[in-house]
């Protein structure tokens, strides 16, 4: 019995110090989302002015720009799959890749080949061990994207796009895969076609609360004037459009795992605390059955030794 | 305010400055614009250099812009560009470094290179620009 006890009170112990790491990775997971959360609303400004520029010079000029020409027959798709470089997040890396499984094979079904982009750690381990070609992966800032990574992700799947048709590497079209922030609570992954674009005022556009106000449905649009031309603002302009969009997406990514990691280490620091409950009572159980049997035991001797005197 | 124009400098990730001004003076690829209230609205690319902004106060802010865009309509100017940095934030021994490497000769790319030496020289220009106003006042 004593044993027991022992063993039960180790692995109260261990069950302890288990609960204070989660407790320190979700205290960490809550701070950082209100990081995150500011970052994604400081970026908004940027990503709305784009937005209304990009629409301002779609809706007068009628200008053909490769970015936004259907191709007649895809034959190939990219598909970015924004992912954890961290696990210890609950879900959000399976269900991200989940819905990227369910895109890829609706893509294929259409008779389209996969090409893969990664960002993320999760992902490429992930199709890594499936032995799937992976053509270009990103790694080590998921939970805090920058700028800088975003440009260098939107410029590769831009190359790729506008590349001649049978060109290595050439793709008809542009996928990502990603995990929406909708609250605390929900993250949904999300799968939307980057390219070729459909210009329009995307009701997912990244709108900073507060901001909404001057972005007003049904604003008429200034007719602008383009310096140096249509052509040569729309150039300039769609790049930076699809980079602000994988930078979005990035941006909510980062939310939603912070989200998905906080949820998921206070439901491990909840089930630790049961544990412990559950491990203290065995033990103090166990505790009483040994004192209960140590009792009986010294009554029994004395019983018996006063049997012995007596019959002597 | 009546006769003042909202002006709005964002950076890819951050507002860098946002507020009531006067005036307002980029440079765009065709020139330097200088914008004032009933401006036409316009929307132009900017090159890699310096943007005054003149506030309601009549203090005159710097700030140098990587490219991008100016839009401009209704009386509101936003400044976009991915790398924007107000004078005051510029770190000189940084812009000098990157100076000298675009000069050095490495980038292969001609068109890059010009790119960067421009950014840099735009960076290290404001800081004088904005030391000499200060010191002016």
């Amino acid at each position: 019995m004593a044993v027991s006890l022992r063993e039960y009170r180790a692995r109260i112990k261990s069950t302890e110090s288990m609960k204070k790491i989660t407790r320190a990775m979700e205290l960490i997971a809550a701070s950082r989302i209100i990081k995150a959360q500011q970052r994604a609303q400081a970026a908004a400004p940027y990503a709305r002015e784009l937005t209304r520029a990009v629409s301002a010079v779609a809706t007068y000029s009628n200008v053909d720009h490769p970015l936004t020409k259907e191709e007649e027959n895809p034959t190939r798709a990219a598909v970015l799959v924004i992912t954890s470089d961290r696990g210890l997040a609950g879900a959000y890396s399976s269900s991200v890749l989940k819905e990227a499984e369910r895109l890829a094979e609706r893509l294929r079904a259409e008779g389209k080949e996969i090409d893969l982009y990664i960002s993320g750690r999760k992902g490429e381990a992930y199709y890594r061990f499936r032995q799937r070609p992976i053509v270009q992966s990103w790694t080590g800032f998921s939970d805090q994207p920058s700028y800088d990574v975003a440009a260098e992700v939107g410029r590769t799947l831009i190359d790729s796009f506008v590349k001649d048709p049978g060109e290595e590497g050439d793709v008809d079209e542009v996928h990502v895969v990603y995990t929406r922030f909708r609250s605390m609570l929900t993250q949904e992954p999300t799968a939307i076609r980057l390219l070729p674009l459909e210009v329009v005022e995307a009701d997912d556009a990244p709108q900073g609360e507060g901001h909404s106000d001057r972005t007003g449905d049904g604003e008429v649009l200034p007719l602008y004037e383009f310096e140096p031309s249509p052509e040569a603002v729309l150039d300039a302009l769609l790049p930076q459009y699809v980079q602000s969009r994988i930078f979005y997406a990035l941006l909510q990514a980062a939310a939603s795992e912070l989200a998905a990691r906080q949820k998921a280490m206070k439901s491990a620091t909840d089930n630790a605390d049961e544990l412990i409950k559950k491990y203290t009572r065995v033990a103090n159980q166990a505790r009483q059955a040994g004192i209960t049997q140590e009792i009986s035991e010294i009554v029994g001797g004395v019983n018996a030794l006063a049997d012995a005197q007596t019959e002597a | 305010m009546a006769d003042a124009l909202t002006v709005e400098l964002v950076a890819a990730d951050r507002t860098v400055w946002s507020g009531e001004a006067t005036f307002v003076i980029a440079r765009t690829v065709e020139g330097d614009i200088g914008v004032l209230r009933g401006h036409a609205p316009v929307l132009s690319l900017l090159t890699e250099a310096i943007v005054e902004i003149t506030a309601e106060d009549g203090h005159t802010v710097f700030a140098v812009a990587d490219g991008g865009f100016l839009s401009v309509a209704n009386d509101r100017v936003s400044i976009l560009s991915e790398r924007a940095e107000l004078a005051t934030e510029v770190d000189v021994e940084e812009a000098r470094a990157l100076l000298e490497d675009a000069r050095s000769g490495h980038w292969t790319d001609g068109s890059e290179a010009e790119r960067r030496i421009r950014m840099a020289e735009a960076r290290l220009r404001v800081v004088e620009r904005d030391s000499s106003a200060s010191s002016a006042s």
